[in-house]
């Protein structure tokens, strides 16, 4: 399958569920768009929602190459676009008893290429992930917004590099902070949510083959619980019912709520809060 | 359907939306790439389209309610209108001419050019006593105030002239023996930049700071309009975000818009339940390495326990809390208020914060994180 055979939402939404991934109605059709419109889509949710899993989904089932940049404090455009492999260039220049022509030690030979340019020169669909963007900051964040309108950089010494084939962008935010206006602008937006119980327990058993109904029902009863509970520091996402839902099938008939709380909680206040409300008490 | 668009669009933009031009054409084209018969898809669609943030969520539904539906009425009218009398008493109200007399108003810009002792004994001055004139005066040195912050080490590296963080430049060292015939004769450094500090402000609005919080609402203002990675909140009895209401340069429409969008002003007090909320909703803002400054005297109506769990848990995911209490200032002052004796164990810094000397304090403390 292709991008072109995302040509509805009811298309998307079944493409992503033969990768496992079951996109409720509104999430398909952010997805359906970003492809048709050839737009970036920024997604922000809770932590464990599933955001980065839908470009690795889309990926997955269109057989588009997954190119993922994760941002972090400091990127820049050498971590992200290219850089120059100096120790080479260093060594190469020594070795070279008359001198080195410049263009010669700043051809291809000694570039190195980073997620971006891969992203633009590789010949063939590609979803392009750009993983937790608010980590960044707002100078990388200014050369984003450049990027995702022309999807061409310039590299001084070899000139301008144009996508060949437009790639599918997915942006995640964690919202620890506002992103830019112009960056928001630039992309269409989607809200993830936890899902309904039904749902989740349906994502259970599509990620997990085998696993009993009975134990999926309980994980999801319990999640719920805990995010209902609403008193959490940290509320569990969809990855910790998927972990716990795991823990307990690997522990069989010993397996217990209370004991594998920890899959789900990772703050000691939230499990020492769980446990003296009772709160998981007839799940 | 292009008029229907347009005024949708005027609807979100009169609610504070950023719709411009490029979003009605994507919206055009969204709606032409779907089956526009369906009312629930043409309304997904646009949404996609027109929100950009989660804030434009509730905006848009609205809005396309208004627009398409049956037609709701939607808010209008400056948001100063809806308030109470007390939010109105507790805003500074200096830029607003009206009351004062055409004739006053000359004679202060007449004080103005000689207001350097003026400055000065404003200085040391209680919040509480401040007339009109004053806050007016005190305004700009508190925006000079406000734009001294905590800066962290990045890394993100800069070059520098001497040897220092001992990084190599090899970009310039390449660039440099070119010219040297391939020796890389002269050495170029690199050393990591300094960047903001994420700041966090939590400001009391309840009853008993009313006369402070006009003054220390505006050090909020000032604090968000001029540094990057500024949060500000405000509680009484629960937490108020007002980081995007306190955004823009107009000073008086962005308090107004605070003012208007903390619900419980010159309420009641509850900082263990806010701080809570500040904790898990917000959690996120305050963990990666922010200065949480909390501005109140400690009267608090709430559970005392939990606002010593909640204070313990901030002081653990914040770089360092900071609180200001105006009633620090006293000279004989003992955290002896229930609030005050579950919060000042777990706080690195406590100021008075009732002057612009004790906020010029908090800018100095601030700076040296």
């Amino acid at each position: 399958m292709t991008f072109t055979q995302l040509r509805s939402v009811e298309a998307a939404s079944t493409a992503l569920a033969t990768d496992g991934y079951l996109a409720d109605r509104p999430l398909a059709l952010a997805v359906h768009l970003a492809v048709v419109l050839e737009q970036p889509l920024l997604l922000e949710g809770e932590a464990g929602v599933g955001k980065t899993e839908v470009a690795r989904a889309l990926a997955a089932c269109t057989g588009a190459r997954l190119i993922r940049l994760q941002c972090h404090e400091g990127i820049d455009l050498h971590h992200a676009v290219y850089d120059w492999d100096y120790a080479r260039q260093l060594l190469a220049l020594r070795a070279a008893e008359h001198g080195v022509d410049e263009g010669e030690l700043f051809s291809r030979r000694f570039l190195l290429r980073r997620p971006l340019l891969d992203a633009l020169e590789h010949d063939g669909a590609v979803v392009l992930l750009i993983d937790e963007v608010d980590r960044a900051d707002d100078e990388f964040e200014a050369f984003l917004l450049e990027f995702l309108s022309d999807f061409a950089v310039t590299i001084p010494e070899l000139g301008t590099v144009t996508a060949r084939h437009r790639p599918v962008v997915i942006l995640t935010s964690n919202r620890t902070r506002e992103l830019h206006d112009a960056l928001k602008r630039r992309c269409l937006y989607h809200w993830i949510d936890y899902p309904a119980p039904e749902r989740e327990r349906e994502i259970v058993h599509a990620r997990i083959p085998g696993m009993p109904e009975e134990i999926a029902r309980r994980v999801v009863a319990a999640v719920g619980r805990l995010r209902e509970h609403g008193d959490l520091y940290k509320l569990p996402g969809v990855g910790e019912t998927l972990v716990w839902a795991n823990a307990l099938l690997a522990l069989g008939d010993e397996g217990d709520l209370d004991e594998t709380l920890g899959a789900a909680l990772k703050v000691h206040e939230d499990v020492l809060r769980v446990r003296e409300r009772k709160v998981l008490e007839g799940v | 359907m292009t008029a229907r668009l347009g005024s949708l669009a005027a609807v979100l933009r009169a609610q504070g939306s950023r719709v411009g031009v490029g979003e009605l054409l994507d919206a055009h084209r969204a709606l032409a790439a779907i089956d526009c018969s369906s009312r629930e898809d043409s309304r997904l669609a646009l949404r996609t389209v027109l929100c950009s943030s989660r804030a434009d969520l509730a905006r848009f539904e609205l809005a396309f309610a208004a627009v398409f539906g049956d037609g709701r009425p939607t808010g209008d009218g400056s948001p100063l209108d809806e308030l109470g009398v007390i939010e109105r008493t507790a805003l500074p109200r200096v830029a607003i001419p009206g009351s004062a007399s055409p004739l006053l108003a000359h004679e202060e810009r007449m004080v103005v050019p000689a207001a350097w002792s003026d400055v000065e004994l404003l200085r040391e001055k209680d919040f509480a006593q401040y007339t009109d004139a004053e806050m007016a005066l005190a305004r700009e040195l508190i925006a000079r105030l406000a734009r001294r912050g905590p800066m962290r080490v990045s890394r993100r590296t800069r070059p520098v002239r001497r040897r220092r963080g001992h990084m190599a430049d090899l970009r310039r060292v390449v660039r440099a023996s070119l010219r040297t015939g391939g020796e890389p004769v002269r050495r170029h450094w690199r050393a990591p930049s300094r960047r903001p500090r994420p700041v966090v402000l939590v400001c009391d609005v309840s009853g008993s700071m009313t006369p402070y919080a006009r003054m220390l609402l505006q050090y909020l203002h000032a604090s968000v309009a001029a540094r990057r990675r500024v949060e500000a909140f405000a509680f009484g009895t629960r937490l108020t975000r007002i980081t995007n209401e306190l955004g823009g340069r107009d000073h008086d429409l962005a308090l107004g818009r605070a003012a208007a969008a903390v619900a419980d002003f010159s309420g009641g007090t509850r900082i263990g339940a806010a701080l809570a909320e500040l904790n898990r909703v917000h959690g996120r803002r305050v963990g990666r390495g922010a200065v949480v400054v909390v501005l109140s005297d400690g009267w608090d109506r709430g559970d005392p326990d939990l606002l010593e769990t909640e204070m313990a848990r901030l002081r653990r995911s914040a770089h360092r809390l900071v609180w200001l209490n105006p009633l620090a200032a006293h000279p004989d002052f003992e955290p002896l208020t229930r609030g005050m004796r579950a919060a000042v164990p777990h706080t690195d810094e406590l100021l008075a914060g009732n002057s612009l000397a004790s906020l010029e304090q908090l800018a100095r403390i601030l700076e040296e994180i």
